[in-house]
């Protein structure tokens, strides 16, 4: 425990430099966003993740997200447990038909306003399980997307710029 | 078992199935096969279908080849294996959910991955049309007894992880019975397989579970290279154990920091976090893929390794390992981290081997069976290395199961990387004529991984079966953790950490 306490005192930030909004999911959200929100969070959004149907590559880039490297939270935005909590869903795909009910239901129970965030090639579009009798496909099939961040899966980074800049529109819209 | 056994071996086993044989077999042979495995005289390998016949993977420590036994199936059904074999009762509900092939008193009704929700019945069989069913019209085991109440879990779940659905009896805190559902991310792979090229079935396997990408296309492409009868480069095959054991060590890294972190001790989860980024920069830097995607191929890899590279990774090791060796110092020196690892979510080493099931799982509670080691192919046939084996079967002995066999996986790639052979990385594919067969056992970080397919004759996979090491697994976390109070289930949860995707395919 001392040795590790330690070397925290001696070792450099582990925590990268932030990344500027992506310039894609900027443009995105200027279409989508400014005249749906209605409130301003003071740069602070809470996230519901719900994996629709992913292969779990996804949610391991996701989930770096909260590591000391990426360090989501510096940003204002947090993970939470319940969609009652959430302002953003971050659905990962295909969606799947047996999981179809499930993201209603939690595209439900989230409060309005709300944002939906499609996250990997699976659930922006339909990925390499396209044709198949056990899935729906994009995520936008189900509910509603304001922003899509592709990749196979998309990389941390690249996850983080699209929320930056959901975090930037989100808390530039007037309060309604 | 060894009486069938020279019995089966008295006869030719069926032409073009590679490297193990698989023989035909009748009814009373299936039966007296399932017999056999049900008084532990074998382990299961896999049970899966085609359009006519079933098939069985076994292995027998007496004779350390595995095979394949299939019987014709006749008037949609067959002898269940379930009936005598508890550990293909789920296999069983999923060929009769997929093929509409009926296992003759299978001693569960119930579907397993057909929610209802396909409006096909039997997607792989008759494809017969079917009305959309209440995704919650399922029966849960019933359970009997005064001061019980149940508690519904999922199928979403509270963290960034897979969904299921899990059905905790409990009786106040303890937990008297868990009974899983799964099947929610069902994408219909093997339907998706049948009839792609091997390019695209590929990429399909690639994402049956992303965390062990690696070790699906290593065992699609053994399985492939063994119906073509192709050997890879020496090259391509160090490159291949290089790529999986960095994916072992980056999901130990995970794993070892997420136990720690569901008992209440972030430190471990925050240093782990930042050693686990550090193994997935460098694969991204070297093979231009975090997880290593879509790299390993049927004939060898699809990226080679720069000698900067090499170093690079070395570099890697040589930072994190000390580092990790603190880390491991703070989970052994803190009691009140054992104090919830120590005697919780016990796997008794019996239920382990009769499930046999693989991997860590299996070598917390006794069970030594490590694919590398026991069925071994290129690059770990000429190596040693250390398979940690505990007996305690708690979630502590996962933990350390876990942590040896980081320094196992480094102590390979240091040696690799420091002496790559030189030479090109990629056999070419000869046609075929005939269909061929072919099938793989790869040792993935959770444990071994089955793969079996059929070949057409333009090239094409005709057909493809993948057994996730969760299929073995899952069902034994039931068992784990009858008794445990309800707040220890994450912490059993995740030192299993069963794959959702890989099982529910």
């Amino acid at each position: 425990m001392r040795t590790l306490l330690f070397r925290s005192l001696l070792s450099p930030l582990a925590t990268t430099a932030a990344p500027a909004p992506g310039d894609a999911a900027l443009e995105e959200l200027g279409r989508t966003l400014a005249e749906r929100a209605r409130r301003l969070y003071g740069r602070s959004l809470a996230i519901r993740e719900v994996d629709a149907g992913s292969c779990n590559g996804c949610e391991l880039e996701i989930h770096a997200l909260n590591n000391p490297v990426y360090d989501v939270e510096r940003f204002g935005i947090r993970f939470v447990a319940s969609p009652r909590h959430a302002d953003v869903l971050l659905v990962t795909g295909p969606v799947t038909r047996n999981m179809k009910v499930a993201l209603e239901r939690t595209y439900a129970a989230t409060p309005d306003p709300k944002w939906v965030v499609a996250v990997g090639d699976c659930g922006c579009g339909c990925g390499v399980f396209e044709g198949s009798y056990a899935v729906i496909g994009a995520v936008e099939k189900v509910v509603p997307v304001d922003l899509h961040i592709r990749g196979c899966p998309p990389t941390p980074t690249a996850v983080l710029e699209g929320l930056i800049a959901l975090v930037d529109k989100v808390s530039a819209t007037p309060r309604g | 078992m060894t009486a069938i056994l020279s019995e089966l071996a008295k006869h030719a086993p069926v032409a073009g199935h590679r490297p193990w044989p698989r023989h035909l077999v009748d009814a009373p042979t299936w039966t007296a096969v399932a017999r056999a495995l049900g008084a532990g005289a074998a382990d299961l390998l896999s049970l899966w279908a085609d359009e006519t016949h079933v098939h069985l993977a076994l292995r027998s420590p007496a004779h350390p080849t595995p095979l394949v036994v299939s019987l014709d199936v006749k008037n949609a059904t067959y002898p269940s294996v379930g009936l005598h074999h508890p550990a293909a009762l789920r296999l069983e509900r999923a060929i009769r959910d997929l093929h509409g092939i009926a296992p003759a008193e299978l001693p569960d009704a119930r579907p397993w991955l057909d929610h209802g929700a396909w409006e096909l019945r039997a997607p792989l069989g008759a494809r017969a049309s079917a009305e959309l069913r209440d995704p919650a019209d399922y029966v849960f085991l019933p359970v009997h007894g005064e001061g019980l109440h149940e508690i519904p879990v999922g199928p979403v779940h509270a963290g960034i992880i897979e969904p299921g659905h899990f059905r905790f009896t409990a009786n106040g805190e303890i937990v008297v019975r868990l009974e899983e559902r799964l099947g929610y991310v069902h994408k219909g792979i093997d339907g998706l397989l049948s009839g792609a090229d091997l390019e695209r079935a590929g990429r399909i396997v690639a994402r049956i579970s992303g965390d062990s990408t690696v070790a699906y296309s290593f065992a699609f492409a053994r399985a492939v290279e063994a119906a073509l009868e192709i050997a890879v480069p020496p090259r391509a095959a160090v490159l291949r154990g290089v790529m999986a054991e960095l994916e072992r060590v980056a999901n130990h890294l995970g794993d070892i920091g997420a136990i720690c972190n569901d008992a209440a001790f972030t430190l471990n989860h925050a240093h782990c976090g930042i050693l686990r980024e550090r193994v997935l920069a460098a694969c991204g830097r070297a093979f231009g893929h975090r997880l290593m995607m879509d790299r390993v191929v049927p004939g060898g890899v699809a990226a080679d390794l720069m000698a900067g590279h090499a170093r690079m990774i070395l570099d890697t090791l040589d930072e994190i390992m000390p580092w990790f060796a603190d880390v491991v110092r703070v989970y052994d020196g803190t009691p009140s981290l054992q104090d919830r690892t120590c005697g919780t979510g016990i796997l008794q080493p019996a239920l382990a081997e009769r499930w046999a099931a693989g991997g860590l799982v299996g070598r917390a509670s006794g069970r030594g069976f490590d694919a590398r080691r026991d069925v071994a192919y290129p690059p770990y046939d000429d190596a040693a290395f250390n398979v940690p084996v505990y007996r305690t079967g708690d979630v502590d002995a996962r933990v350390w199961v876990r942590i040896r066999e980081v320094e196992a996986s480094v102590d390979l790639l240091r040696r690799w990387l420091a002496a790559l052979p030189e030479g090109s990385i990629r056999t070419a594919l000869p046609a075929i004529a005939s269909a061929r067969e072919g099938i793989a056992l790869v040792e993935a970080f959770r444990g071994d991984v089955l793969l079996w397919l059929r070949l057409a004759p333009d090239g094409r996979v005709a057909r493809c079966h993948a057994r996730d090491p969760s299929w073995l697994q899952w069902p034994l976390l039931e068992a784990a953790i009858e008794g445990n109070i309800v707040a220890d289930f994450p912490l059993c949860n995740k030192s299993f950490n069963c794959s959702y995707s890989g099982h529910d395919l």
